[in-house]
């Protein structure tokens, strides 16, 4: 599905990646764990072409989409989120799911600006996907606040309800779970399952251990910007390296 | 939905009866400037309250459209509704392609590359006197006419610059409730979230910044041809300024806030013209107060001192 080839990032004289490579598969939900600094966001950055990396080559169902822009990417079905939820807090909860649906819709300027027939049938679909996507995550009962006032769990929320939106193949979080508490991160891993089920392929930064060996199909551990170890949630647990990396040697 | 309709017919109903109302020689004029204020206003809150772009340079736009309707029918002998077509597609392209490198620009950066633009244009407007006039101006711009109505006094043109003046609201109206409305307050909010989720920030600030160009080259024209003079003054920095206060002060990312912030700037310097020189400190002292005690602009701040009037009533009549 994803397929990332030597990554490499540096900035200035530091060294943030280092020749990363791992693949993921179709339908799997993948987790990227590592100390912090150890290169997690901007592996995450690359991939959804916010930074453009100094070496390396990102794939994507065998497309190459190095250096290609955020919303080139969107068009291609890929979606992120963020670890400080981006919202459009002056807007409501349903017109930034709305937003969402803006590559799924096409009216241009001027047949807006007019309420052409086709524009006006075209909004309609919209509020309905939307309010669809609401409901799936559980709030649709805040459709009409406003972003900016929502508590940060709602938020998070939200931010996932319009990433759907877009209706990607794969959809990527950076720590889905920062900021919640333990009912809500609960919530969480019970949404994360319910998305792949619906046949997306989930790439998650995540620092919370326990959901991420709690859901996670494949885990990729990365330290210092090399890729230290990656295999299923049982082999991480139990990789020596890994171990060295998070609890220290003992030299 | 319904109620945005309902509002926008009421809204209508009392500009078209306003003349029968506040009818009155000097009166009328400044209402056909509140008018082309409010086009203005609106143009340059599509770009500053909905995507949140700022542009210091947009009295140059509105000079263009009233320079080239002028010369276009002075020296050219055009017809009116000819010249200001072709003035709004020069002034269109040229916002376009000035767009594309300067939208580029975030904040102070941006604010200083449209001042430099605005000040460029003014510039022009002075030194081409074979083309414009120069600082002595450009005279004899002849009026619309139509099915042989000539708009030559200020009844007719109220109703010329409101018709048009109303288009110009209804369509900024639906722009902002569509699609694309929403996409401009997304990457107002959040550029980077916009753009994962699809939105070409870059195209659409381009795109807007023309449409801006445009309405403000329209507001141009039909004063030039209300005026029948123009002359480079009107169309200087100051000018940016006040438009930027107006839409500030009306409310930003509101439709009618602009049209409130127009009439009051238009107006309010009138109204004091009674206190002699006391009426720029009048002038000066209300708006610093307006901002500080309204920071979301007339058309929210209004609307919640009322509230707060009528609510402290109520309770004074149960106590």
């Amino acid at each position: 599905m994803l397929e990332v080839t030597g990554i490499t990032q540096i900035f200035g004289g530091v060294t943030a990646l280092d020749t990363v490579s791992f693949s993921i598969a179709k339908g799997d939900i993948t987790g990227v764990i590592g100390p912090n600094g150890a290169g997690k966001t901007t592996l995450f950055n690359i991939i959804t072409g916010i930074y453009h990396q100094t070496a390396g080559t990102v794939t994507l169902e065998g497309k190459n989409i190095t250096g290609l822009p955020p919303e080139k990417l969107a068009r291609l079905a890929m979606v992120r989120t963020f670890q400080n939820i981006e919202l459009f807090g002056g807007m409501t909860v349903l017109e930034n799911v709305m937003v969402g649906m803006h590559t799924k819709s096409s009216s241009g300027l001027l047949a807006c600006a007019l309420k052409m027939p086709w524009s006006i049938s075209e909004e309609r679909r919209i509020r309905a996907g939307a309010m669809k996507w609401l409901e799936f995550t559980g709030i649709l009962d805040l459709a009409d606040h406003t972003a900016g006032s929502l508590p940060f769990g709602k938020g998070r929320l939200l931010e996932i309800a319009r990433a759907l939106a877009v209706e990607p193949r794969i959809m990527l979080m950076d720590e889905p779970a920062a900021g919640l508490n333990s009912q809500e991160t609960l919530g969480l891993s019970r949404l994360i399952k319910q998305i792949r089920d619906l046949g997306i392929t989930v790439v998650l930064v995540e620092h919370d251990m326990e959901l991420v060996m709690d859901i996670c199909d494949r885990i990729v551990v990365l330290n210092l910007g090399k890729k230290l170890a990656e295999g299923t949630p049982r082999e991480i647990q139990e990789s020596p390296e890994v171990i060295a990396a998070y609890l220290g040697d003992d030299d | 939905m319904k109620r945005d309709l309902l509002l926008f017919t009421a809204f209508s109903l009392f500009i078209m009866v306003a003349p029968q109302i506040f009818a009155g020689g000097y009166l009328m004029n400044v209402l056909v400037f509140v008018g082309i204020n409010t086009m203005l206003a609106i143009a340059l809150n599509l770009l500053l309250g909905y995507a949140g772009q700022i542009s210091l340079g947009h009295a140059g736009f509105f000079g263009l459209g009233a320079y080239l309707s002028g010369i276009l029918t002075t020296t050219y002998s055009l017809n009116p509704w000819l010249a200001m077509p072709i003035a709004a597609c020069v002034v269109g392209s040229l916002a376009y392609l000035i767009g594309l490198p300067v939208l580029k620009l975030k904040g102070h950066y941006l604010a200083m590359a449209t001042l430099g633009l605005g000040i460029i244009i003014y510039i022009v407007f002075n030194e081409t006197v074979d083309l414009t006039g120069g600082p002595s101006g450009l005279s004899g711009i002849p009026n619309l006419h139509v099915a042989g109505i000539t708009f030559d006094s200020d009844v007719k043109n109220y109703y010329l610059i409101w018709g048009v003046t109303l288009a110009v609201m209804l369509f900024s109206l639906n722009l902002a409730g569509s699609r694309v409305g929403r996409a401009l307050r997304a990457v107002h909010d959040s550029e980077v979230a916009a753009q994962v989720l699809g939105v070409d920030a870059r195209g659409l600030k381009v795109q807007i910044f023309a449409l801006s160009a445009i309405i403000s080259s329209l507001a141009g024209s039909l004063y030039a041809h209300t005026m029948t003079f123009i002359s480079p003054a009107s169309f200087g920095f100051n000018f940016s300024i006040e438009l930027l206060t107006m839409v500030v002060i009306g409310g930003l990312g509101s439709i009618y806030g602009s049209f409130l912030g127009a009439a009051l700037l238009t107006l309010l310097p009138e109204i004091l013209r009674g206190a002699n020189d006391y009426d720029i400190i009048i002038y000066g002292a209300l708006l610093m107060v307006m901002v500080m005690f309204m920071p979301g602009g007339l058309v929210r701040g209004v609307p919640a001192l009322f509230r707060k009037v009528f609510s402290r009533k109520a309770e004074g009549g149960h106590a």
